[in-house]
C-alpha cells in the first residue's frame, strides 16, 4: 500500500502499478456486480470492488475517507445489503432474460455514449497539474478535515446528521408492521388450518427407513416414491433434496442378491468343512 | 503515471454502475449498482481533491458515503416492505406507472 | 289627461288577461267583458281626442312617462308613451272598428264553445296594436309590433283543429318573423347612430345621420312594413290568414295589423325624407304591391280571399302613398281610415254571407242574396261603392288624392306611379263588382253541402248587423267629413307635415280619369258576371288567372327560391360542416389519438424503462454541455 505523500504531477512507478492492478479488479467486480445472477455474488463483487476504492482514496491521500470506506461501507452498508439478500432470498436468483423489448440495447447504447461522452470530458479537461495533498495533509489528515467539517462545513454536518436520524426513524417505520389485533393463539391457528384444508396432524418426519435419517432426504411412500411433506420447504425450494427412491431399491435388490450369495456360500463352505 | 487516470477510472465505474441499474431487474442489485456509481462519483472527489491541494473533494465525498448510508437504509426498508406485500423483488412487477 | 294614455292599453290588456287566466267560470260573461273592455279603452281614447282638439294645433302632443325599463349605462330604455295626432287617428280607429269587431263577434262565435278565449285574443290584439303605436320609442313598439304578431297567431290558428289553419298561422308568423328582423336591425342601427331609441330624438336628428345609414335604416323598416301589412315580397301570409274567423280577417285588415307597416313609414317619415333611395324602394313596393294584390283579387273564388287580395292592394296604396314623402303622408293615413271602415264592413258582410250560407266561401256558390239578407246587402252595397271609390263616398276621396300624389312624383316616376294607381283603380272597380255580382245578383247557385244540408239564406242576428250599420256609415260618410275644409290635412299635419305637389295633370283630369277607369272596370265585370250565367265550377281560365288563382306563384316562387335554396345551402353546408369541418377537427382528434397511441407504448410503466429515458437525457446533456464549452 503506497502511503507516499501523493506528489505532484505524475506518480511514482509503484502506485502506477497499484492502480491498473487494482483498477482491473475494480472493473472487473463492478462488471461482476452488474453481471452475475444471484445477488449474494453481486453484493460480494461489490465489496471488493469498494475495497479495492479504498485502497485507491488512501493512494489519494484521502487516509480517513480509506479508513471509512472500509469500514462504513464494505462493513456496514455491504453487509447491510447482505442481510436484506437473505430476507428476501438467497436463492432468488434473477433471470437474466430481457422482458421489456429493446431494453437492453437502449441501455447499452446509453452506457456507451455516456461513457465516451463523459471520458471525452475529462480528457478534454486540461488537467494536467496535480498540486498534491502534501501541503493540506501535513497537519495530518484527520485534523485538516476535522477543521473543515467543523468550520466549513458545520451546518452541512448537522444537516447530514439530522438526515441519518430521520433515516434511521423511517427505516423503522417502513419495516414496522404495526399489530391490529391480538396475536392468533393456537386454538386459533388450529382452527383456521382446519378452515383451510390443510395438512392436520404434524408432518411425516424425514429420512425413515434408518437408513438415510438426515433431513434433506424425502420419507418414502410404501410404492418406493418420495413423499414431498416430509422435506423442508426451504429445502425443497433450494433444490438440495436428495432423491433415495431409485438408490433404496437398488440397495435392497444388491442386499438380496448378497444374502442369496452368502446363504450359497455358506452351503459351500459347510460342504468343505463337511468333507474335511 | 498521471493521477487523472483515477478519472477515468470513475467514469469506467459510473458507466458500469449505470447499465447495471438499467439492466439488472432485481431491485437490490439495482441498489448495490447505485452504489456503485455513488462509489465512483466518491473517487472523482477524491482524484479532484489531489488535484486542487484541499481537502473540499474529500469533504464531499465524506458527506456523499453518509447521504448514502442513510439512502441504502431507507432504500433497504423500502425494498423489504415491497417484498413483503408483493412477494417479488423485481422493480419490473412494481408496474403501478402504467395504468 | 295624460294618465289615461295608459289606461288606454291598459283596459284591453286587463280583459286579455282576465279572459285568458279566468277559466271556465267567466265562459258565459267573457265576451261581454271583453267587448266592453274594449269599449272603455274606445271611450278613453274619445275624451282624449276631445282633449286634443281643445289645445291648440301645435300643442296637441301628449307624453307620458311610466317607468325606465333597461337602464344600463348608455343604453336606456324607457316604457313611455307619446299620443299625438297620428296616434290619435290610429287609436280611435283601433278601438273603434277593434270595439264593433268586439260585437259583432258575439253573434259570430256565438256556438265556438272556446268564445272565451276568442275575446282574450282579441283584446290582447287590441293592446298590442294600441302599445305599438303608443310607444314614444322604437323599442316600445318593437314590443307591440310582435304582440301584434303574436296575438295574429293566436287568432289566425284559432280553429288549430283544422291543419290547414294551423298552417296558415305559422306561415303568417314565420313570413312575419322576416320583417320583424327588419325592424330589429333597423332599430339597432338607430341605436348606433343616435344613441337612443325614443321618437323625438331621432326623428328630430335624422337629417344628421349620412345618407347611407338612413338609407339602410329605412330599407330595413321598409322590410318591417312589408312583413306585417303583406306587401310584397313579404305578402304570402295575407291570403292564408283568412283559415281564421272572419271577425279577425275583419280585425287584421281594417284596424290592426296590416295598418302597422303604414304608421311604422309614416311615423319615420323624417328618416324616409332624408333618404331618397329608401323613398323609391317603399313606392316600388308600393306600387307592385297595389297591382299584385288586385290581380289576385280578380281571380279568386273565396270571397274572403277576393277580400283579402284587396286589402293587399289597398295597403299598396298606403305603402305608395306614404312613400311619396310629405305629399302623401296625409293621403296615406286618410286612406287608411276610410278603408278601416269600408273593408271592415265588408268582411263582416262577408262574415254575415257566410253565416248565413252554412260557412260557404266560394262566390260561385251564392247568388241572388240580396232579397235574403237585405241589411248585409246594403251595408256592404255600401262598402263596395266606398272601395270602388264612387264619388261621394270615402273611398272616393281618400283614393283619389293617393292618385293624384302619385302622378305630383313628378317626371317618368309620376307617370308610372301614377298609370299603376289608376290601372289599379280599374282593377279594384273590376274585382269588387265581380264579388259583388256574384254574390248578391244573378240566379240562387247555392247546392247542398256534402252532408246534404241545403243552406237557408237567412239574415244575421242584430249583434251582428249594427256593428255592419255602424261601419257603412262610417264607409259613406268618413271621406266626405274628413276633406271639407281639409279637416283631416290639418289635424295631420303638424306630426306628419304636408307639401302641396305639383301634378302634371290637373286635380280634376284625374278625378275624371278615376271615373273612367271605374265606369271601365265595373262595366267589365258586369258584363262578364251580371249578363252571363255564371258556372258553377269555375272554368279553367287563361294562364295569368290560374296563375293569380294560386296567387300568382307567390308560394311557388318562395317554395322555389326559399325553400328549395335554404334545403341546398343547409344541405351544403351540412355536407361542409361533416367533410370539412368535421374533416379537420376529425383529422386533429385521430391524428392527436393515433400520435398518442404510438407514444404510450413508451409509457408502458416499467421503471427501467423511465430510466433509460433519464440516463439518456443525462448523456444528451453532457454532450450539450461539451459542445457548448467547444464552441
Amino acid at each position: 500500500m503506497s502511503t507516499t505523500v501523493a506528489a505532484a504531477g505524475m506518480t511514482s512507478t509503484g502506485e502506477a502499478v497499484q492502480f491498473w492492478l487494482l483498477g482491473t479488479v475494480a472493473v472487473v467486480g463492478a462488471l461482476s456486480t452488474v453481471l452475475m445472477r444471484k445477488a449474494v455474488h453481486s453484493a460480494l463483487s461489490l465489496a471488493g470492488t469498494m475495497i479495492v476504492l479504498a485502497v485507491f482514496y488512501l493512494a489519494n491521500g484521502a487516509y480517513f475517507l480509506g479508513v471509512v470506506q472500509v469500514v462504513v461501507y464494505t462493513g456496514a452498508i455491504m453487509m447491510l445489503f447482505l442481510f436484506v439478500v437473505m430476507l428476501v432470498g438467497v436463492t432468488a436468483a434473477d433471470s437474466l432474460k430481457e422482458t421489456i423489448r429493446g431494453q437492453r440495447w437502449l441501455a447499452g447504447l446509453c452506457a456507451l455514449g455516456f461513457g465516451i461522452l463523459l471520458i471525452a470530458g475529462i480528457a478534454n479537461a486540461s488537467l494536467k497539474d496535480f498540486t498534491g495533498l502534501g501541503q493540506a495533509n501535513s497537519g495530518g489528515n484527520v485534523q485538516g478535515l476535522a477543521a473543515l467539517i467543523f468550520t466549513k462545513y458545520v451546518f452541512a454536518f448537522e444537516i447530514t446528521g439530522a438526515l441519518l436520524i430521520t433515516a434511521a426513524v423511517g427505516a423503522m417505520v417502513l419495516t414496522h408492521r404495526e399489530r391490529t389485533e391480538r396475536a392468533p393463539g393456537q386454538r386459533e391457528r388450529s382452527q383456521a388450518r382446519v378452515r383451510a384444508g390443510e395438512q392436520l396432524p404434524p408432518l411425516p418426519a424425514p429420512g425413515v427407513y434408518a437408513r438415510h435419517n438426515a433431513v434433506d432426504v424425502p420419507g418414502l411412500l410404501p410404492d418406493g416414491t418420495p413423499a414431498e411433506l416430509t422435506v423442508n420447504p426451504t429445502l425443497r425450494a433450494r433444490g438440495q433434496i436428495r432423491d433415495v427412491s431409485g438408490e433404496a431399491l437398488q440397495e435392497l435388490a444388491a442386499l438380496e442378491q448378497r444374502s442369496a450369495e452368502w446363504v450359497e456360500g455358506g452351503r459351500t463352505e459347510g460342504a468343505k468343512e463337511a468333507r474335511k | 503515471m498521471n493521477p487523472v487516470n483515477y478519472l477515468y477510472l470513475a467514469a469506467l465505474l459510473f458507466t458500469i454502475g449505470a447499465a447495471g441499474v438499467l439492466i439488472r431487474r432485481n431491485a437490490i442489485v439495482i441498489f448495490m449498482c447505485v452504489e456503485l456509481m455513488l462509489n465512483a462519483c466518491n473517487l472523482a472527489f477524491v482524484t479532484f481533491a489531489r488535484l486542487h491541494g484541499n481537502l473540499d473533494g474529500q469533504i464531499i465525498a465524506f458527506f456523499t458515503m453518509v447521504v448514502a448510508a442513510a439512502e441504502v437504509v431507507i432504500g433497504l426498508a423500502i425494498i423489504v416492505s415491497i417484498f413483503r406485500s408483493r412477494h417479488s423483488a423485481s422493480v419490473d412487477d412494481a408496474g403501478l406507472l402504467k395504468l | 289627461m295624460e294618465n289615461l294614455i295608459g289606461l288606454l292599453v291598459a283596459a284591453p290588456l286587463l280583459g286579455a288577461g282576465l279572459l285568458l287566466c279566468g277559466g271556465p267560470r267567466l265562459d258565459r260573461a267573457g265576451h261581454w267583458i271583453g267587448t266592453l273592455l274594449a269599449a272603455v279603452s274606445f271611450a278613453l281614447g274619445a275624451v282624449l281626442f276631445a282633449d286634443l282638439l281643445g289645445r291648440g294645433r301645435e300643442d296637441r302632443t301628449l307624453t307620458s312617462h311610466l317607468f325606465s325599463w333597461v337602464p344600463v349605462g348608455g343604453f336606456r330604455a324607457d316604457v313611455g308613451f307619446q299620443l299625438d295626432q297620428l296616434s290619435m287617428t290610429f287609436v280611435l280607429l283601433i278601438t273603434g272598428v277593434g270595439t264593433l269587431i268586439h260585437l259583432y263577434s258575439v253573434g259570430y262565435m256565438e256556438h265556438d264553445e272556446r268564445r272565451r278565449r276568442f275575446f282574450g285574443y282579441l283584446n290582447l290584439f287590441l293592446a298590442a296594436m294600441l302599445l305599438l303605436v303608443l310607444a314614444d320609442n322604437y323599442l316600445l313598439l318593437y314590443v307591440g309590433w310582435e304582440g301584434v304578431g303574436l296575438a295574429s297567431y293566436l287568432l289566425i290558428g284559432f280553429w288549430q283543429h283544422k291543419p290547414s289553419a294551423a298552417t296558415a298561422a305559422k306561415k303568417a308568423f314565420l313570413v312575419n318573423r322576416v320583417g320583424d328582423m327588419g325592424l330589429s336591425i333597423a332599430i339597432m342601427l338607430m341605436f348606433t347612430t343616435f344613441g337612443t331609441f325614443a321618437f323625438g330624438p331621432v326623428l328630430a336628428h335624422a337629417t344628421d345621420a349620412g345618407e347611407g345609414r338612413l338609407t339602410a335604416i329605412g330599407l330595413m323598416l321598409l322590410l318591417a312594413a312589408c312583413g306585417k301589412s303583406a306587401q310584397v315580397p313579404l305578402q304570402s301570409w295575407l291570403g292564408d290568414a283568412m283559415e281564421g274567423p272572419t271577425p279577425v280577417s275583419a280585425l287584421i285588415h281594417a284596424a290592426t295589423m296590416v295598418t302597422a307597416g303604414v304608421y311604422l313609414i309614416t311615423r319615420s317619415g323624417a328618416i324616409f325624407n332624408a333618404a331618397p333611395d329608401a323613398q323609391t324602394a317603399v313606392v316600388t313596393v308600393g306600387a307592385v304591391t297595389l297591382l299584385f294584390g288586385a290581380i289576385v283579387g280578380c281571380a279568386k273564388d273565396d270571397i274572403k280571399k277576393a277580400l283579402a287580395g284587396s286589402t293587399m292592394s289597398q295597403i299598396g296604396y298606403m305603402i305608395l302613398a306614404a312613400g311619396l314623402g310629405p305629399v302623401g303622408y296625409v293621403f296615406a293615413i286618410m286612406h287608411l281610415v276610410t278603408h278601416g271602415f269600408f273593408k271592415a264592413g265588408l268582411f263582416l258582410g262577408a262574415g254575415s254571407v257566410m253565416h248565413g250560407m252554412n260557412d260557404e266561401v266560394d262566390m260561385r256558390r251564392y247568388g241572388g242574396l240580396r232579397t235574403y239578407m237585405p241589411v248585409t246587402f246594403v251595408t256592404f252595397g255600401l262598402g263596395y261603392l266606398a272601395i270602388i271609390g264612387f264619388p261621394g263616398l270615402s273611398g272616393f276621396f281618400s283614393k283619389d288624392k293617393i292618385i293624384e300624389a302619385a302622378f305630383a312624383k313628378g317626371g317618368t316616376e309620376g307617370w308610372i306611379l301614377g298609370g299603376a294607381a289608376l290601372l289599379g283603380a280599374a282593377i279594384t272597380a273590376y274585382y269588387m263588382t265581380r264579388v259583388m255580382v256574384l254574390t248578391f245578383f244573378g240566379e240562387k247557385r247555392w247546392q247542398p253541402d256534402a252532408e246534404g244540408n241545403a243552406p237557408h239564406p237567412h239574415e244575421s242576428p242584430r249583434t251582428m248587423t249594427i256593428p255592419m250599420v255602424v261601419l257603412a256609415f262610417g264607409s259613406v260618410f268618413a271621406g266626405g267629413l274628413f276633406s271639407i275644409n281639409d279637416t283631416f290635412l290639418k289635424w295631420l299635419e303638424p306630426v306628419t307635415g304636408h307639401a302641396e305637389g305639383n301634378s302634371p295633370v290637373s286635380a280634376l283630369t284625374v278625378t275624371i280619369g278615376t271615373m273612367v277607369v271605374l265606369v271601365l272596370g265595373v262595366a267589365l265585370a258586369w258584363a262578364q258576371y251580371g249578363r252571363r250565367p255564371v258556372p258553377v265550377t269555375a272554368p279553367r281560365g287563361n294562364l295569368l288567372t290560374r296563375a293569380a288563382r294560386r296567387d300568382l306563384l307567390q308560394d311557388d316562387f318562395n317554395h322555389v327560391v326559399l325553400v328549395r335554396g335554404g334545403e341546398h345551402l343547409t344541405r351544403s353546408l351540412v355536407y361542409a360542416d361533416h367533410t370539412l369541418v368535421d374533416g379537420v377537427v376529425n383529422g386533429t382528434a385521430a391524428s392527436v389519438g393515433g400520435l398518442s397511441g404510438r407514444m404510450r407504448r413508451l409509457q408502458n410503466g416499467y421503471a427501467r424503462s423511465y430510466a433509460v429515458s433519464m440516463f439518456g437525457g443525462a448523456a444528451v446533456l453532457i454532450a450539450a454541455t461539451l459542445l457548448m464549452r467547444a464552441v
